[in-house]
């Protein structure tokens, strides 16, 4: 582990708040009547695609994992397909939680799907990068000192601070404050949303403060 | 003194409760009340107070107006009429105010200001307190003396239009009314032309006295928009058109009647800047009230700054204007100007009328009442009024008359004010006094209990409590002293009543001993702690006990949830915070699971080594039966040798039990909606009531029942058993019997009964085997300490709590008991047992769902949920002392439930931790039960 890794991870992170900043931005400029809070399931959308592309492409060109095999284009395409698998059940799961926490059934049935659509962008989508559709190493990392590198490290941390951040933004739906975004499932999708953005900030600053202390077993 | 810590617990908790009692007395005043009931309130009123002379006025004076009407308009702030917005949308009501023959006056509505304590306010005159709602549980229809009831008793007519509320408050008052209901806030304007509608005819028609039209529209529009939304204009405007079409009727209908009508406008309660309403600001205190009649003097009074009274003046103001009686716990006084016209005599007749009420309500309240400024004012003003009644009937001149009778109308006033104010205070003051002996003996115990946790979770459990430092202590003498010196300067200076200065020395006295001696308890255990810390120092027990997140959860849950009842919000959502939590839990949990049974994850220590890490545990955990983490260890080889390893099947369900907790929460939560925000929401409940859904409804408590008795039998013995099944079979027979559910042969069955047959053949079984609970319970205690038989006892006590619940709960009801009673059972099975879960863990839990479940009943915060058919059920009438035990138990099923379940679940598991490490080892090390 160099400093150059660290680097490397701040910029990626950078990067990927920057394009969930671009999403809040750039769509003004094309839709009309364009704000997060009264076309919210737009902005879902629009940012889950933002964070997933900007994911693909970090994931192409920086390669984190450098066990890549030499593989074949059919193993590849199964491999791509594979991960959409994963996504949509992950998806679904989701949705099928937040129905668990209380979600109306029926109705904003789209609202919720929507919201764990971008749960698991900010969750599922990096582990599938990173770690490709691979249940072992995703029980790896999420276990305690399973971690064996800083993209690692940093994925758990953001991962956990998105799901910490949804969880937070349930909190004050109950309140009788009668805000716009007090209504399901806004508070929980800005919650999640800073959640993941606050990981991307804290988990490469924690990694430079900890750098002495942390060793990777396979590094 | 060496106790067991049950005993010292026990203690502690009987301690607890008085602490708590005597908190609450102060905390919550006592109402003022006049103890005669209304029912046999037929004493004459007051004679005219007179010197020697012999004709005495002894009737009550004749009614002032013919035809009262009241137009009530919720959430009508005072400046709406008043302010600009009155000049602006409110044109014939500002003319009426300023130039027309009328009152006005800012009314101040005590806080909650919520539209029911208002009304009471308004027509009792009295001020509800908080204790009112205990004493008359047994219905919602108000039982204490008002205009309303007066006005019904003295024959009038009384018609009524607009919010429900009413009619339930006065059921059979009105000989003609149309309730609106205030459930949807969304709608504002079909409400109130609900009301409306009525108007023409009924102005039309003479054949009533008195008619009230109470107005939601504005409250509705308040609460969506707030008050400075447009659409309040034009209600606004609609009401000065209600308001001018009734005056303009009354008016022209004046000319057939010898007395003049009156008519008036006020609002319940104002609106915050928010448009909410319920706390104690200025906006949602001041409403406006006005008085019009012809009767008045026409006079330019001051628009911007009428004067401020009280709401509760309005009853004794409508009372004396109809000629009625004044309300007798009503503690306003008469609004002078009303009466400002009549001749003299008549005017010192309504104001000793309200005196004498006021004097004697203070009489009933306070115990030193002739010491109060007020009741003296009143004696005097009584005696002038006797006197100037000589002179007027001696016939002396008049001007000496007048100049006599104007002062004694003076000294009335201020009569009346003072006694006003004095009775009001009494309601609204705490009582610091008692309030704060509570919280210090509250407080002493808590710490208490709080240092001697370590001591009481040590395996020999028993403590040393120093119950003899205090007798000789210098220090607990000292504090007796300075605390009854306390007593007796608080007791003397107190201008209010205090509740625990009326007790007898003795009582407070004990509670002073009580109270210093569990200070110096405090202070000595502390001591010893200090010493014995420093002692214990040196040999640190636990080098690294992490906390697991589990752990971590349960702590900053219940901090959480603490610190959330600091905002109104979530008392009043507190089943969210509940089931969330819960449902956090299940999903911990099922992680835990996970983990145990799919990663052999070395460095974190295996659970059933967590419980006790100095424990040589191995043998134990072996010995153990089925457990997970025998399994992670089982991952890398797949043949495992079968003593250690969980069937298949039990793998899987301890996998999935967490899901199916969650599943079974979350259609309970369907069940009953609750809480304020979203109670209106159709639920599950609603659909099972109602009477086209019979058959499922029979249907479901039928299978619940079934699955009551599948779940519970497996533990008692075999006579429970049968008590069990025919108590179940008979809680269905008493549900048939009262019409909820039907028979599969009997479909249509017309005859209803109150099913008090089957109800006292269940209550048979219930004590049965709660008698049969008990005896196994005290056999073991006192015979022979087999643990056996006290984890049978305990078990037969549950269930027969569990048959209780069954007949107490509404049938749609019953699948919360069998949801619960499946979750118990899979949590024990396949969660505390396999995962060992310490007993603090396994506490915590318990507390939790049972909280829970307290929501899923249907019950909220809002003392509105509780469901006061349980304290009918077996009872031919209302019998106060098993009504209110019933109703109780009734109410906190789910909670009571859980805690008989925890009972039994860690004395089981006591037994089984005996049966298998009956060593010597256990005794130094276990720092946990279990």
């Amino acid at each position: 582990m160099k400093d150059t890794d660290i680097k490397r991870l701040l910029y990626t992170h950078l990067l990927c708040i920057f394009s969930i900043i671009l999403s809040v931005f750039i769509p003004s400029l094309f839709l009309e009547n364009f704000s997060i809070l009264e076309t919210h399931l737009t902005w879902l959308c629009i940012c889950s695609g933002f964070v997933t592309a900007v994911n693909l492409v970090l994931y192409l060109a920086v390669k984190p994992n450098t066990s890549s095999k030499r593989s074949s284009l059919s193993h590849k395409v199964t491999r791509f397909l594979k991960c959409c698998v994963y996504f949509l059940m992950s998806c679904f799961s989701f949705h099928v939680i937040f129905v668990l926490y209380g979600a109306p059934l029926i109705e904003l049935a789209l609202e919720t799907f929507l919201f764990a659509v971008i749960l698991s962008t900010f969750t599922t989508v990096p582990c599938l990068c990173l770690l490709g559709p691979n249940l072992k190493a995703w029980l790896r990392v999420f276990s305690r000192n399973g971690v064996s590198s800083i993209w690692e490290n940093s994925l758990q941390m953001t991962t956990i601070s998105s799901f910490v951040g949804a969880w937070l933004g349930a909190l004050p739906i109950p309140l009788d404050w009668e805000r716009p975004w007090q209504v399901w499932p806004i508070s929980c999708t800005l919650g999640a949303t800073f959640g993941y953005v606050a990981g991307l900030v804290i988990s490469p600053l924690w990694i430079y403060w900890n750098r002495k202390q942390l060793t990777y077993k396979n590094n | 003194m060496r106790l067991g810590s049950g005993t010292f617990a026990t203690c502690c908790v009987a301690i607890e409760v008085l602490g708590i009692a005597v908190f609450l007395r102060g905390f919550f005043p006592a109402p003022v009340r006049s103890s005669a009931r209304a029912e046999h309130g037929a004493e004459p009123p007051a004679p005219e107070p007179s010197a020697g002379a012999s004709s005495n006025w002894t009737t009550l004076p004749s009614p002032l107006f013919s035809k009262v009407v009241i137009v009530l308009i919720d959430a009508l702030r005072d400046d709406f009429v008043f302010g600009s917005k009155g000049v602006k949308f409110m044109p014939y009501t500002t003319y009426l105010v300023e130039k027309g023959a009328s009152h006005s006056f800012v009314a101040e509505a005590k806080p909650p200001t919520v539209t029911m304590p208002r009304i009471k306010a308004l027509m009792t005159g009295s001020l509800p307190g908080f204790v009112d709602v205990v004493r008359n549980l047994n219905s919602p229809a108000l039982l204490e003396d008002s205009v309303i009831r007066q006005a019904k008793t003295a024959g009038k007519r009384i018609i009524f239009y607009g919010d429900e509320t009413w009619v339930k408050l006065f059921p059979k008052h009105f000989v003609e009314y149309d309730g609106t209901t205030s459930f949807f806030v969304s709608d504002y304007t079909e409400v109130d032309n609900n009301v409306t509608r009525h108007l023409d005819k009924v102005l039309k028609r003479g054949d009533w006295d008195m008619l009230i039209l109470h107005y939601l529209g504005l409250d509705h529009i308040g609460h969506i928009s707030g008050p400075n939304s447009p659409l309040i204009g034009h209600k606004l405007s609609e009401m000065d058109s209600v308001l001018m079409k009734i005056h303009t009727s009354l008016q022209s209908k004046e000319r057939e009647t010898p007395l003049p009508n009156l008519l008036v406008l006020c609002g319940d309660h104002g609106m915050s800047e928010t448009g909410s309403h319920g706390a104690s600001s200025m906006e949602e205190v001041n409403t406006p009230l006005i008085l019009i009649s012809s009767a008045f003097e026409r006079k330019p009074g001051d628009i911007r700054h009428p004067k401020h009274v009280q709401q509760t003046d309005v009853a004794a103001t409508l009372a004396i204007a109809l000629g009625l009686r004044i309300p007798k716990d009503s503690v306003g006084s008469l609004l002078f100007p009303v009466v400002e016209g009549r001749p003299i005599r008549e005017q010192l007749r309504f104001l000793h009328l309200n005196t004498v009420q006021l004097s004697k309500l203070l009489q009933e309240n306070v115990p030193s009442y002739e010491k109060d400024p007020g009741f003296e004012q009143f004696k005097m003003s009584e005696r002038l009024h006797g006197n100037w009644i000589r002179l007027y009937l001696e016939e002396k001149h008049s001007e000496v008359l007048f100049n006599l009778g104007s002062k004694v109308l003076r000294q009335y006033l201020a009569a009346l004010k003072t006694l006003s104010l004095s009775l009001s205070t009494q309601v609204a003051q705490y009582d610091m006094y008692s309030m704060m002996v509570g919280t210090v003996v509250v407080l002493e115990v808590l710490t208490l209990l709080l240092l001697s946790v370590p001591q009481a979770l040590h395996r020999k459990a028993e403590l040393e409590v120093p119950l003899s430092s205090p007798g000789f202590s210098l220090l607990f003498y000292l504090v007796i002293l300075v605390l009854s010196a306390l007593h007796v300067i608080v007791c003397t200076s107190a201008e209010s009543s205090c509740y625990f200065c009326g007790l007898s020395w003795l009582a407070a006295g004990g509670v002073m001993v009580l109270a210093s001696a569990l200070l110096c308890m405090v202070v000595s255990v502390l001591t010893n702690m200090l010493v014995g810390g420093n002692a214990s120092r040196k040999n640190p027990v636990h080098p690294s006990s992490r906390w697991s997140e589990l752990d971590l959860l349960i702590l900053l849950g219940t901090a959480g949830h603490v610190l959330s009842l600091g905002a109104s919000s979530f008392v009043e959502e507190e089943h969210q915070t509940w089931y969330f939590l819960v449902n956090t839990l299940c999903l911990a949990l099922s992680q835990e699971t996970y983990r145990n049974c799919f990663l052999g994850d070395d460095s974190e220590p295996p659970c059933g080594l967590r419980v006790e890490q100095g424990l040589d545990g191995a043998t134990a955990a072996w010995q153990d039966g089925p457990a997970c983490d025998a399994l992670e260890r089982d991952k890398g080889h797949r043949s495992p040798s079968a003593s250690q390893v969980l069937r298949g099947h039990e793998k899987w369900m301890v996998l999935a039990s967490p899901w199916l907790i969650l599943a079974c929460c979350r259609l309970l939560r369907s069940l009953n909606q609750t809480g304020v925000q979203w109670a209106h929401r159709p639920d599950l409940g609603h659909w099972l009531t109602s009477s086209d859904h019979k058959a499922e409804l029979s249907v479901l408590a039928a299978i619940s029942l079934l699955v009551v008795f599948v779940l519970v039998q497996r533990g008692c013995s075999s006579v429970s058993k049968a008590a069990l099944a025919l108590g179940l079979l008979g809680v269905y027979c008493y549900r048939a019997a009262i019409g909820s559910v039907r028979f599969p042969w009997r479909p249509d069955s017309k005859d209803i009964s109150k099913g008090i047959i089957e109800a006292r053949f269940v209550y048979v079984f219930v004590l049965g085997i709660l008698f049969t609970g008990t005896k196994d319970l005290l056999k073991s205690q006192v015979i022979a300490a087999d643990f056996q038989l006290k984890t049978v006892g305990l078990w037969e006590i549950h269930s027969g709590l569990v048959l209780l619940a069954a007949l107490l709960f509404r049938p749609h009801n019953l699948p919360v008991l069998a949801f619960g009673l499946l979750i118990q059972t899979l949590m024990t099975k396949f969660i505390w047992k396999p995962l060992r879960h310490d007993a603090a863990e396994i506490t915590v839990m318990h507390y939790w769902f049972g909280q829970a479940f307290f929501y899923f009943q249907g019950n909220s915060n809002n003392i509105a949920t509780v469901d006061i058919s349980a304290g009918f059920v077996g009872l031919d009438t209302y019998v106060e002392i098993p009504a209110v035990l019933l109703t109780a138990f009734g109410t906190y099923a789910g909670p009571v439930l859980w805690a008989s379940h925890l009972v039994h679940f860690l004395s089981s598991e006591t037994r089984r931790c005996l049966w298998t490490l009956d060593t010597p080892t256990l005794g130094q090390s276990v720092d946990r039960p279990l």
